[in-house]
């Protein structure tokens, strides 16, 4: 499938990247050839086959439902690049 | 004693234990070692401090006769582990600045074993990249060399490879999610394993494509892969696909015996337009394993030639997932924000601007794959396609064979720029002998085997059954002795 300048512009906005307008033609060529590359998958038979979705045939494990850390306020917040009064800060969400 | 940083980890184990060398000297040697090597940009953040630190820990602990395997052992982490307090930004813009209040299991595990660290070794952005050139701080570069042009480690643990073979350190971590650790461990004429998915934990290490990814050693032998192995893996409950199975001693499976071990030969790796040098190595190779008393069968894997496009499905539409934590807020870069920007801007200038174009690039594949009307398309049918790939070596290895030979590389070593222009299928073919591996969550080694016409290093790959590290190891100990590679590269750096 080939993808269009349009559909470009939709797939930056869904992964949240800014591309400039210029350059959605270019993105828009480089996504098809690798779409185009990924076609030869249609040439298998996957009749009956289960998608893989553990790679080793284990049980995921399971623990106790109870908190087993916290209070490390200034851990989390150390490498933010703005938090102020305890908190993560962000541009105004709501008017 | 000079040149303490050419020993291999097994050697400067044997003088530590004896007290013939002290874990300050190795450091020291190491440490000039890496400050006269500037010229192949392998460590993109050093840590001295930390490194006498912990090397005056290791001689005290030596001195008190309490030495663990990798006891006083200067090594490299590569910049995608979580190192405490030291930059860990997974040569990305958008971990600029990046100081994790954690430590990965596998760092921890390699400290507590006594292992001194060096400092953060180069690779390919996020692990996207077959050739180190998509790293923020410029690509590292390859120790050999044979004419004016500069050439490639590899990628993406690159610089893990190009410290290890060029004597910076005795040994290093890498990842490996399609090759990342036996394609620049081929390279450089090093020796790399990705050990079967779930043996190491991937706990602390920033996640690329996380049904794919595993951590290994980088080293200069089989035996010294093996050691560093061992200290790498084992359980751990903070990652939930981390195998609760006990980790032998890798070292004492090298027995150099393989009489009566069948190896099979995967027809379908003989690929078009493969270079007639690998194709002579492959079967020298095989011939190797023959004499030591392996029997050697053609075998098929119907699959192989839809790996490469399963893994560009799969491993995109992980990455588009696990990258989505970068966001401007919790860590690392955020862009400068014109008037009236939002929460929507500010995501999306700080990822253009923090993501270099091969990541976006993936990124913004994996979120195609993954949206609606395309889910069933491209993402279900590459994990059926994986299925089968997973399906076609377990047939191969319930009909008793034990491991399959192949070659690591289509090529050897390539010029740094060269594929500047070519389209990123032609990188991405780079991974065609090894991405099976991690489709299948298999172990595989790669070990150097032989020089090309130019003098370049070529590698082997041995793939193992689940769990059979010991016994792989003991395949590509006997592929080591028997191709008796020692050459090293000429220092120009």
């Amino acid at each position: 499938m080939s993808i269009n300048t349009e559909t470009a512009r939709k797939v930056a906005h869904l992964a949240r990247i800014a591309v400039k307008e210029e350059d959605l033609r270019a993105l828009a060529g480089e996504l098809s050839a690798v779409l185009a590359f990924m076609e030869q998958l249609n040439e298998v038979d996957v009749t009956g086959v289960e998608p893989m979705t553990s790679v080793t045939p284990m049980r995921l494990p399971r623990r106790a439902d109870v908190v087993t850390d916290g209070n490390i306020q200034s851990q989390i917040l150390a490498n933010a690049p703005d938090a102020r009064e305890g908190f993560f800060a962000v541009p105004k969400v709501v008017e | 004693m000079s040149d303490l940083n050419r020993l291999t980890i097994a050697a400067a184990r044997d003088l530590l234990k004896k007290r013939a060398v002290t874990s300050r000297e190795l450091t020291e040697a190491c440490l000039a070692a890496i400050d006269g090597a500037g010229a192949l940009n392998a460590f993109a953040h050093h840590t001295p401090d930390l490194a006498r630190e912990r090397a005056a820990a290791a001689d005290a602990r030596l001195a008190k006769g309490e030495a663990p395997a990798m006891c006083g052992i200067p090594v490299g982490i590569k910049d995608l582990f979580c190192t405490k307090g030291v930059p860990s930004q997974a040569a990305s813009n958008i971990l600029s600045g990046f100081r994790p209040e954690y430590e990965s299991t596998v760092s921890q595990q390699l400290a507590d074993a006594g292992s001194v660290m060096l400092g953060k070794l180069n690779m390919d952005e996020f692990a996207m990249g077959s050739s180190n050139e998509t790293s923020v701080y410029g690509p590292a570069v390859n120790p050999w060399k044979v004419d004016d042009r500069k050439l490639t480690p590899g990628g993406s643990s690159g610089g893990s490879a190009a410290a290890v073979a060029a004597d910076l350190c005795l040994g290093a971590t890498g990842t490996d999610t399609g090759g990342s650790i036996r394609q620049p461990a081929a390279f450089t004429g090093i020796t790399g394993i990705k050990p079967t998915y779930g043996r190491c934990s991937r706990w602390g290490i920033v996640a690329f494509a996380s049904s794919l990814d595993q951590a290994g050693p980088m080293t200069k032998d089989v035996r010294d892969a093996a050691i560093m192995l061992t200290a790498m893996s084992g359980h751990d409950p903070k990652d939930s696909t981390s195998a609760n199975l006990a980790v032998p001693d890798f070292e004492a499976a090298l027995t150099g015996d393989i009489r009566g071990k069948v190896i099979g030969i995967p027809r379908e790796y003989c690929m078009d337009g493969m270079p007639e040098e690998i194709e002579a190595l492959w079967q020298n190779g095989a011939q190797m394993l023959r004499d030591a008393g392996a029997t050697i069968r053609d075998i098929s894997l119907p699959h192989t030639k839809y790996a490469l496009p399963a893994y560009y499905v799969v491993a995109p539409a992980e990455a588009s997932s696990n990258l989505a934590r970068y966001d401007g807020v919790r860590y690392g870069l955020r862009a400068k924000l014109g008037p009236g920007d939002g929460v929507t801007e500010m995501y999306e200038k700080t990822r253009a601007e923090g993501f270099g174009r091969e990541v976006q690039r993936r990124v913004m594949i994996g979120t195609y794959v993954l949206s609606a009307g395309f889910y069933d398309a491209y993402y279900n049918r590459a994990r059926k396609v994986r299925a089968l790939i997973k399906r076609d070596f377990e047939m191969v290895f319930a009909d008793g064979v034990d491991a399959i030979l192949t070659p690591a590389t289509p090529s050897a070593a390539f010029g740094l720029g060269s594929m500047a222009d070519a389209d990123p299928i032609a990188m991405y073919l780079n991974d065609v002998f090894t991405v099976t591996v991690n489709l299948a969550g298999l172990p595989g080694v790669s070990v150097p085997a032989g020089l090309d016409a130019q003098g370049l290093p070529l590698g082997l790959q041995l793939i193992g059954k689940p769990w059979e590290e010991g016994d792989l190891l003991n395949h590509a100990y006997v592929l080591e002795r028997a191709a008796g590679f020692v050459a090293k590269p000429a220092k120009w750096w």
